[in-house]
């Protein structure tokens, strides 16, 4: 084995950051949109809300593949432990995908199913996100682990704080949502969308508290990090921008501006995702192993990271443009119909 | 161990269970990957010879690969997570050695998708012909790209090398022994033929259906001609890749291919079992077919060469030896089938009398013939692997995640059982309705898949943009 004597944990713990992040934002509101086309008032408001990401929720899909087998290859230790403690969120979230996604195409082709997969659709979405948010609570709770494999039950990881997370993903996926469909939607489908807007922005505002308070109750190790002398000190700007951000967002939700109700929900949960970091850093299988820890062979991060360095930015420099493509608001004829 | 412990146990239902995702899985790369090659051969011809009738075929076979493709990406999804769920001992063990192949696979996969599927799906009228045909043909060898790294990865668990073992776990020593792994060259050019040959049968299939109906007949002539031309290439050279396959494993992996022969006896002058059923507990043959002496002849170019058979290896590393014996005769038995309709071809064409109906219908109810053979090899080469997942080295017992109960596996098992068998049925209606509209109609028709004809509408057709 070559011995390399660069530590490449600090830059795939960026890439991997980065395409988690991506993957929640970007899955995350046409996630959010999905599950807001369930509640879309008439066939020709849920044609142009299901419009509205149908040029781009594959790609975004696709996201969760590379940030599984990124998880597999950068941090294996990591990937062993906590993708069987959480084997149901896992499976309901891929299956719930499988339907999702499949409705899109099925949705216009098999007409005469069409409210079967109209549904589908819908708790597809939902189903998923759900999942998305138990995986998330359970990993901040921690798992149960003999030597390098979880020990404990496959069902361990439904508890009240995961179920919560999971509640509070719905309502952050779908103010994403919510966000997105304000700027690719005029009239009375945007003003339908701010409303919607603002009851998940409650939610989200409620989980966010919740959340900020139950973590360091029950887990002394998240409540040292953060009520610690100097931590307390120069981490107190967390929570300012967030109550800031908060603001910011419910009166842009209440206002004629169109895109900065989606900047703000960004902005929400980079400081959600933010704060989680220094709750559980330097942790990658939360109070068991670190990043270094569970890290896998220099020769293999290495390998990786050749291709990597090269095909990511052409892939993000093409979504970019594709986005750019699909500017504007969404038309009714444009799209499946 | 009582039997009801041992038919729920997790690891048989976890082996069921990834059996059932993958054979469902590789049936959409098997058909994929040939229509892809497909597509960029009729581009090619279409840019050379200029005859439109390459045009009205490619767009046509282009519709039906966007939803075999879609249907692809969705289930692939599945499949890295249940190397997490199920096998995470695995994954723990290989990771380092194994991830990035599947990683460069994904994020590949994922390149090509992003670039050039988007021009070759929606690009007609914004690109012109040479670029479009440069589309297909990246998009072909993306997809060229995705089998090679995934049969790599599958390759280095029968034939491991360059690697190091410490703490039970392994690392790389060296990536091109990695990735080029003994048995990787036969394993890639044998799983490649035998999609191109899959897909060649459908497309046979498709223009008999419609020779027999007397609908498109410039097109089904076309298809039916060139496409059987190519099966007389790819058939036979497939039955010498299988050759040589097989002769890689007996260097390799003589455990399996005793198995896959039936062979329990070590012998010299080994007869060749065309028919029989393996009895694992007794270590014999019930009702043998066997032909004296061919055993030897075929395996080591001799008569009276020596074939080792299972005994030579300690029980518990035998494979479930009756189920890669008649996988591997089933494959066989179709691929002779295709060499027989392949030779009639020559016969026929000879005679001017191709579109005779009775070969036309045979050729209609060959087409799904393909896809056995594929899952039937696929079963020969992973069952006739066990108990290993790693090839005398990581035993699939020991592959399995620890904290796993059957009940968990059994509901996850049907979980999957319900959802593929939904979504299996509706995806081969769509692509049976595009066959049954036809080609002629491919031209009018918007392409959707995963992404809807709204780039062809949103950006400025290609020429005009530069006017002021």
């Amino acid at each position: 084995m070559t011995v390399l004597p660069f530590d490449f944990v600090p830059l795939w713990t960026v890439i991997l950051g980065f395409g988690v992040f991506y993957y929640v934002l970007f899955d995350g509101f046409d996630l959010g949109v999905g599950i807001l086309y369930g509640f879309a008032p008439d066939r020709a408001a849920r044609n142009l809300v299901m419009n509205s990401i149908a040029p781009v929720w594959d790609g975004n899909e696709t996201w969760l593949v590379l940030g599984g087998a990124g998880l597999l290859a950068a941090f294996p230790l990591a990937f062993a432990v906590i993708v069987p403690a959480v084997y149901f969120p896992i499976l309901v979230m891929l299956l719930a995908l499988v339907f999702r996604g499949v409705a899109f195409e099925f949705h216009y082709r098999d007409v005469e199913h069409r409210t079967f997969w109209d549904h589908a659709f819908c708790y597809g979405s939902a189903l998923a996100t759900f999942a998305q948010g138990i995986v998330l609570g359970a990993f901040i709770q921690g798992f149960q682990v003999d030597g390098r494999q979880f020990s404990g039950s496959t069902f361990d990881c439904f508890t009240p704080f995961s179920l919560f997370t999971g509640l509070a993903l719905l309502f952050g996926y779908g103010l994403l949502g919510t966000g997105w469909l304000i700027i690719k939607t005029e009239g009375d489908l945007q003003n339908w969308a701010r409303r919607f807007g603002r009851y998940c922005f409650i939610g989200v505002l409620v989980a966010i508290v919740v959340v900020s308070l139950w973590t360091p109750l029950t887990e002394p190790y998240i409540a040292h990090r953060w009520f610690t002398w100097p931590n307390i000190g120069f981490l107190s700007p967390v929570p300012i921008i967030t109550a800031v951000l908060a603001f910011w967002e419910w009166r842009s939700l209440n206002n004629r501006s169109e895109a900065a109700p989606f900047i703000g929900a960004i902005g929400l949960f980079l400081m959600s995702y933010f704060g989680i970091t220094i709750s559980l850093w330097p942790m990658i299988v939360p109070y068991k192993f670190t990043l270094w820890q569970a890290a896998s062979a220099p020769s293999t991060q290495a390998f990786l990271l050749v291709g990597t360095l090269f095909l990511l930015p052409v892939i993000l420099m093409y979504t970019g443009w594709s986005y750019w493509v699909f500017r504007g608001k969404v038309r009714a004829d444009i799209g499946y119909h | 161990m009582s039997t009801t412990v041992a038919t729920f146990s997790p690891l048989l239902l976890s082996r069921l269970q990834f059996a059932w995702v993958i054979a469902w899985h590789i049936l959409l790369p098997a058909f994929t990957i040939g229509t892809a090659s497909f597509i960029a051969l009729l581009e090619g011809l279409h840019l050379l010879t200029r005859r439109d009738v390459y045009f009205r075929l490619s767009n046509f076979w282009t519709r039906i690969f966007a939803i075999a493709f879609g249907m692809g990406v969705v289930s692939g999804i599945i499949m890295p997570f249940q190397f997490g769920t199920n096998w995470s001992r695995y994954a723990d063990a290989t990771a380092n050695v194994l991830s990035p192949l599947f990683a460069y696979e994904g994020i590949m996969a994922f390149f090509l998708e992003s670039a050039f599927l988007g021009v070759l799906l929606f690009g007609r009228k914004l690109v012109p012909r040479w670029a479009h045909f440069v589309a297909a043909l990246m998009v072909a060898l993306g997809t060229l790209f995705s089998a090679f790294w995934i049969l790599a990865a599958n390759s280095w668990m029968q034939t491991p090398d360059g690697y190091v073992v410490i703490d039970g776990r392994f690392f790389p020593a060296d990536w091109l022994r990695i990735i080029f792994n003994p048995s990787f060259p036969y394993r890639f050019a044998h799983t490649v033929v035998g999609f191109y040959v899959t897909t060649g049968f459908v497309v046979i299939g498709v223009a008999a259906y419609y020779l027999l109906r007397g609908r498109f007949a410039e097109e089904s002539r076309v298809m039916l001609s060139m496409t059987l031309w190519l099966l007389t290439v790819l058939v036979p050279l497939q039955i010498f890749l299988g050759d040589q396959h097989g002769l890689n494993t007996l260097h390799y992996q003589p455990a399996k291919l005793a198995a896959i022969e039936g062979d329990w006896n070590t012998e010299s002058r080994m007869p060749l079992t065309l028919f029989a059923i393996p009895d694992q507990v007794t270590a014999t043959n019930r009702d043998a077919i066997d032909i004296p002496d061919l055993g030897s002849l075929i395996l080591t170019h001799d008569p009276n060469g020596t074939v080792r058979g299972l005994k030579e290896w300690p029980r518990d590393q035998w494979p479930p030896v009756a189920i890669p014996f008649f996988a591997f005769r089933i494959m066989v038995g179709i691929g002779l089938l295709m060499l027989a309709l392949v030779a009639a071809s020559w016969w026929l064409r000879a005679r001017d009398r191709l579109h005779a109906v009775w070969y036309l219908r045979l050729c209609e109810l060959a087409s799904p013939l393909g896809f056995v053979a594929v899952i039937a090899g696929w079963t020969t080469t992973e069952v006739g692997r066990q108990p290993w997942t790693v090839y005398g080295l990581l035993r699939t017992a020991d592959s399995v995640s620890p904290a796993l109960t059957g009940t968990d596996v059994m509901l996850s098992l049907a979980g999957y059982v319900l959802v593929y068998l939904l979504i299996y049925p509706v995806g081969l209606m769509m692509m049976a309705r595009v066959v049954r509209r036809g080609p002629a109609e491919a031209r009018e028709e918007p392409i959707a898949s995963g992404r809807p004809e709204g780039p062809v509408r949103a950006l400025p057709v290609a020429g005009t943009e530069d006017s002021p």
